[in-house]
């Protein structure tokens, strides 16, 4: 036993020493909105730390790689409250980080991207999953590894041709962004040759998400709500704001299979992937926050690696070089999908497959088989670069 | 014609005159928790060994008594006695072992634990754990130097093949390769290492004197997208000529002349080829197909799949008996 420390000891001393010259500091901010929002699964409640825990292991992946290399990541957290100004938030982060993660409505990080890009900072859209951000008002300082809505409606879409379920009723939520889906879900119908046989709004009255009696309430609300409609094969529903989608699944009036915004959900990661080695990485997940992995958590820690990636490829720290090259054709990541993800040049949008998930299984992953495309088949999902409005400035 | 038909006859004679070389490879099925025994005399599966979870890495110990395999999902590895072909002992390795490598007395043993971004070290004869070194995240392949003063491991997500020094344990040098290495492999006569990269898609070939990358392999399949080529498991012939290169999802071994580091020829095997092992005397290639749960025979000299064997769910690696 004693001979073993010892050993150890020796070891932990020579491999100190092997440091030569002092490791270079890479900085990494974290931007994110104070307070989290409501869900209608007590389960599906995000923690305090979502988003930034999957920076946080990501900075612990790229340091484990940085002892060899000789650079050191580091990673400071902002929030802004209610009535804080993101722009000043940003602007003090990024005196001391080159690269700063963000999770923040469109519009702030808009702000945020223009008040920046004269200091060459560069940002990563972690969060926003807006069209726009990728299309008008692309910025070239700005790397979104979040997916969009309609790569995510395209995803789920694939599924369902390929499962032959084209009939659709499409129940749409009242609010902006559900309507922003319910847009992304009416062009992927287009695209592959689904039928939205009847669509319905469901207003949100307000009222409360927890109620000592609502099952009571919910079972009978619903399958009156969904009474009378044509026939159908699945019910997609695009509720992004978290008002009646969760309530949707087994209460239909016609038994028919949920999806969209509940039932079989798009989603960029899920605490139940465990294909392609992903099991490594949720374990030190686990570990390391002591809950599971969200798409947010995903989101930021692919942003992260991106980062390391780059700096251990060009051997440097220098944010111009870095970004360059992540810009640039060389540049790919490996984050757990089966398959390298690489930049779409045009708007600096991530590809990525995009996992189909039921809450406890991934059911599957698209691009789905047959979604042929000529430069790559992740190109199938959301807006290919003939489409595309983007011009990066 | 007639002609023909004796010249058939007599050849299928001396194949069966020829003392049958029969081997018994194993297999480990990563989905069934199970190791198929095959008898390449017959190329049918003799046996199948209920294992603990998730086995993976899996090998012959030298002296050819036992078999090693990593069952993952139970942190340890298990040893399989040959000769009763039953589950007989378990080895102190640390969390979520994947590939192991054993130096040339087969004395000790060198775990890839991708949990905790180590490597652990094993005395064989003893079954004790002697220490652990630090590597990077998701350390996965595993190979020494033919002479055996050299450890390489391979780590995933940090895309590096560390060296180390198998009598100081130290890292000595880390090279940096394309994403997620999975397979190391040395040249027999120690002149360059190879290592396999799943999802940059190439193999790099590097100097293991000067640490440096000297050349990579790539894989050009018509018809086939550039994704799908994920290259794994290597395996080269004694005579340093010719690498067979495992490409997982392209469903293909690459036969690629060692020389020119040049594609020369795709066989087209079963889904998600993995890893491969040689028989003793190098006629013939096993490779493991994961998604289509079964084992493809190559006649190496012919460079043909003359033979699939349907094992159990998931068949990951692959160990013929000395």
């Amino acid at each position: 036993m004693i001979r073993w420390l010892v050993g150890l000891i020796g070891w932990s001393l020579a491999a100190t020493s092997a440091l030569a010259a002092d490791p270079v500091t890479i900085g990494v901010g974290y931007l994110g909105v104070a307070g989290t929002r409501s869900t209608l699964s007590l389960v599906e409640q995000p923690a305090e730390n979502d988003g930034v825990a999957g920076a946080r292991l990501a900075i612990e992946d790229n340091n484990t790689t940085g002892k060899f290399t000789g650079q050191r990541f580091t990673l400071e957290e902002r929030r802004i409250k209610e009535g804080e100004d993101a722009v000043q938030a940003a602007t003090d982060l990024a005196a001391r980080n080159g690269f700063i993660i963000a999770d923040l409505p469109a519009d702030a990080l808009l702000k945020v991207a223009d008040a920046l890009r004269d200091r060459g900072t560069l940002l990563f859209n972690a969060g926003a999953i807006d069209e726009r951000l990728r299309e008008a008002d692309c910025r070239a300082n700005v790397i979104h590894t979040a997916p969009t809505r309609a790569m995510l409606a395209d995803a789920l879409g694939q599924y369902l041709v390929w499962k032959k379920w084209s009939r659709w009723l499409l129940v749409v939520g009242s609010h902006d962004e559900d309507k922003l889906f319910a847009d992304a879900l009416r062009r992927t119908a287009t695209r592959f040759g689904a039928k939205i046989v009847q669509e319905k709004t469901f207003e949100d009255k307000g009222g409360a998400r927890r109620t000592d009696s609502g099952v009571t309430l919910i079972q009978r609300q619903m399958p009156v709500f969904t009474q009378g409609a044509p026939a159908y094969d699945v019910l997609v529903a695009a509720d992004e704001s978290e008002v009646f989608g969760a309530y949707l699944p087994y209460r239909t009036w016609d038994p028919r299979p949920v999806a969209g915004s509940a039932g079989l959900v798009p989603r960029s990661w899920d605490a139940s992937q465990d294909q392609w080695g992903a099991i490594q990485m949720q374990n030190r997940f686990i570990k390391l926050n002591s809950r599971r992995m969200t798409p947010l958590d995903m989101q930021a820690w692919t942003a992260v690696r991106m980062i390391g990636e780059a700096t251990s490829r060009t051997n440097s720290g220098d944010v111009k070089k870095v970004t360059d090259f992540i810009k640039g054709p060389d540049f790919s990541v490996a984050a757990f999908k089966g398959t390298r993800l690489t930049l779409r040049d045009w708007n600096l949008q991530l590809r990525q497959p995009i996992l189909l998930v039921d809450g406890r299984m991934v059911v599957s992953v698209s691009p789905q088989e047959g979604f042929l495309h000529q430069v790559s088949e992740l190109d199938t999902l959301g807006y290919d670069r003939p489409e595309s409005k983007c011009k990066l400035k | 014609m007639l002609r023909m038909w004796r010249v058939g006859l007599l050849s299928g004679l001396a194949l069966a005159a020829a003392p049958a070389h029969a081997f018994i490879a194993y297999v480990s099925n990563e989905k069934s928790n199970t190791v198929s025994v095959i008898d390449t005399d017959s190329w049918t599966v003799t046996k199948t060994i209920k294992v603990g979870q998730r086995p993976r890495g899996i090998d012959f110990t030298r002296d050819g008594k036992f078999v090693m395999v990593a069952v993952g999902d139970d942190d340890t590895i298990q040893v399989i006695d040959a000769k009763t072909q039953a589950v007989v002992d378990s080895l102190p390795s640390g969390p979520d072992p994947e590939l192991f490598a054993q130096d040339a007395a087969g004395k000790i043993l060198y775990v890839a634990n991708e949990n905790d971004n180590t490597v652990t070290v094993i005395d064989l004869e003893k079954r004790t754990r002697l220490g652990d070194i630090q590597v990077g995240v998701e350390p996965e392949g595993m190979t020494i130097s033919p002479d055996g003063k050299t450890l390489i491991n391979t780590s995933e997500t940090t895309n590096m093949a560390h060296f180390i020094d198998t009598s100081s344990r130290q890292i000595v040098a880390n090279v940096l390769v394309d994403a997620r290495p999975r397979f190391a492999e040395f040249k027999h006569d120690s002149s360059e290492l190879w290592v396999s990269s799943e999802i940059g898609g190439t193999v790099s070939v590097i100097d293991p004197a000067k640490h440096e990358v000297i050349g990579k392999v790539t894989f050009e399949i018509s018809g086939l997208r550039k994704e799908a080529i994920q290259p794994v498991g290597i395996g080269m012939t004694k005579d340093d000529k010719t690498a067979f290169v495992a490409l997982g999802p392209a469903n293909r071994i690459a036969v690629v002349d060692v020389a020119s580091r040049k594609v020369t020829k795709y066989l087209l095997v079963g889904q998600r080829v993995w890893h491969m092992a040689f028989t003793p005397d190098e006629k013939y290639l096993l490779t493991t197909n994961g998604v289509s749960n079964d084992v493809s025979v190559i006649d190496v000299a012919a460079q043909k799949v003359i033979k699939t064997i349907q094992v159990g769910e998931l068949p990951w690696g692959i160990t013929i008996a000395p």
